[in-house]
């Protein structure tokens, strides 16, 4: 067997998820080759040479995938995977983006977002946002599969010695082109791979009492997430929702704060590791899924959190 | 410009989702179905596009059941022109039902075919993409902001850590993410109309595709479940919790 895994990276780092979907194909098992995609991107190709048990580094190198457009680099892919058993990226949005046309192209179905490796052909995945967890097995010649980074422990970023190789393999589809980008320029981490997330719910009562779940977030380097309910009530904008329609975390630490615990909340955030609630209804479902639960009004519970966080941090 | 949007019926997301006792699958016996909450997105998007006098005709389709229908007509009271529905019983998965729509693309020759970004039942993300790659189109994924302006349409895409804006030759595929647009609620009055508009009927044979899986689910269970942990007194109590027992700050 041998395995294409497509690097993640922003053409002058290679992004962690990488090294998790690397330990993804290891649990496959079979020669591991790396593909970095980008412009200028050199020095990602040599971090992905240092990752553990990397056979091979492909680089192409071009304008045309600078900008990691899904219709490029469906092509690149296609081509270079099709001598592959395996083709396997992280499930981020780049991922998310150009992989389901890699299998359009060579005519094979995706598996996405796996979670767990049960053989060369069969997947552990989540379906209904993690409310059921499938067994898939696929019958086609070449998987095409995203990995769900948090899923797998990440292998060791040194200590490989690939040879890179440069690829020239141009392909420009013609259909797109990169306009602009508007990066978040908060030092918080991005909500779907944050290590700790803190959330707030209508029990937030308006959009400045956030500010005081910015400021416990950011001793711990936590991004902050809202529950459906605070964005229905305008406190927030829709991108921080966390759950079965907004983005699903599996943080190591989550706090709830002000948040009942709908289902479809809950179907977004419940794989945390630890979760913790806060909350002054002693009811609130949130509480039967919570690891330490605080029953308290959260506009006193807050404060006190940050002052004792100041002391331990 | 024609405008060509894609709907499913999957389990209303409010249901709490129950997986069956022999791991087969999910139980959807006597649940609520709806059209999938970022097809609803896709649905309003069209709608706006006509308001504006961008789109001249919306075209709606599902793939599914009989009962797909019902998802067709909400569609249709919300603003579409008329529907046409794959009627199957079988399962389709993404591959095939993109080919489904490629097919209907070729009748039909949308400027503009927009879609969910996925479905809250396989949570798959993947139909869009490759109806676009079958058809040779371009893509704006996870779309945040649509912007038709003469043979090219300007995608703002919800991506990691921000937003990026892309510019697509039309014909082209976006699909949609939460901060698109609110999907509005149909009137009573548009709910009766919707009933006289056209609705086609075909079967994935008549379309000339074969829709056999490619990939076998072996079982579905339910996930590890939570146990609820312990109460604590207050928040020293907590932190201390979090720092030396649970060790995760």
């Amino acid at each position: 067997m041998s395995i294409l895994v497509i690097a993640e990276h922003d053409n002058s780092s290679l992004k962690q998820a990488t090294l998790n979907v690397v330990a993804a194909a290891k649990a496959i098992g079979g020669d591991i080759d790396v593909l970095v995609a980008g412009e200028n991107c050199g020095a990602v190709a040599e971090a992905a040479a240092k990752a553990e048990g990397v056979n091979k580094v492909l680089v192409a190198d071009n304008a045309a995938y600078g900008h990691f457009l899904g219709e490029n680099l469906g092509e690149l892919v296609a081509e270079v995977g099709k001598g592959y058993s395996h083709i396997l990226a992280a499930a981020g949005t780049v991922g998310k983006d150009f992989m389901p046309r890699v299998a359009a192209l060579l005519d094979v179905a995706q598996v996405s977002d796996i979670m767990r490796v049960e053989s060369e052909d069969t997947f552990v995945r989540p379906i209904y946002a993690g409310n059921a967890i499938a067994t898939v097995k696929s019958s086609d010649s070449i998987k095409v599969v995203t990995v769900r980074p948090t899923a797998f422990d990440p292998v060791a970023a040194e200590g490989g010695s690939a040879a890179v190789e440069q690829l020239d393999v141009v392909k420009d589809a013609g259909l797109s082109q990169f306009v602009s980008e508007e990066l978040a320029k908060s030092d918080r981490p991005d909500l779907a791979s944050a290590g700790i997330v803190v959330s707030g719910g209508r029990g937030m009562q308006n959009g400045d009492n956030f500010k005081m779940l910015e400021q416990v977030a950011d001793l711990m380097g936590a991004a902050v997430g809202a529950s459906r309910a605070a964005v229905d009530a305008g406190f927030v904008p829709n991108d921080m929702q966390v759950g079965q329609t907004g983005k699903i975390v599996a943080p190591q630490l989550y706090i709830a704060v002000g948040i009942s615990g709908a289902i479809q909340h809950l179907a977004g955030m419940s794989d945390s590791k630890v979760i913790v609630a806060i909350n002054k209804d002693e009811e609130a479902p949130i509480f039967q899924v919570a690891d330490y639960g605080l029953v308290a009004d959260l506009f006193e519970a807050v404060p006190q959190l940050e002052e004792e966080l100041k002391k331990v941090m | 410009m024609k405008v060509l949007v894609a709907v499913k019926r999957v389990i209303d997301y409010n249901v709490k989702v129950r997986v069956k006792p022999d791991n087969t699958g999910v139980d959807l016996a006597n649940v609520k179905m709806a059209m999938n909450p970022f097809c609803e997105i896709a649905v309003e998007e069209a709608v706006r596009l006509k308001e504006k006098g961008v789109a001249s005709e919306i075209v709606v389709v599902s793939i599914g059941p009989k009962a797909s229908q019902e998802q067709i007509r909400t569609a249709l009271a919300l603003g579409a022109d008329r529907g046409i529905h794959v009627e199957t019983d079988e399962e389709v998965q993404s591959l095939e039902a993109a080919k489904l729509l490629k097919a209907v693309v070729e009748k039909e020759e949308p400027k503009l075919v927009i879609l969910g970004k996925q479905s809250i039942d396989s949570d798959n993300n993947q139909t869009g993409q490759m109806l676009a790659a079958l058809t040779g189109m371009g893509q704006g994924t996870f779309a945040s902001e649509v912007v038709v302006e003469g043979d090219k349409v300007n995608v703002t895409r919800e991506v990691d850590g921000g937003l990026m804006t892309v510019a697509l030759n039309l014909p082209a595929v976006v699909t949609t993410d939460l901060r698109l647009n609110e999907p509005r609620y149909a009137s009573l009055p548009n709910i009766m109309k919707a009933k006289k508009k056209p609705l086609d009927n075909m079967s994935p044979a008549d379309l000339g595709v074969d829709i056999a899986p490619r990939l076998s689910t072996l079982k579905v269970e339910a996930p590890a479940s939570r146990q609820a942990g312990v109460k604590v007194a207050d928040v020293a109590e907590l932190v201390d919790k979090l720092k030396n027992e649970a060790k995760v700050i």
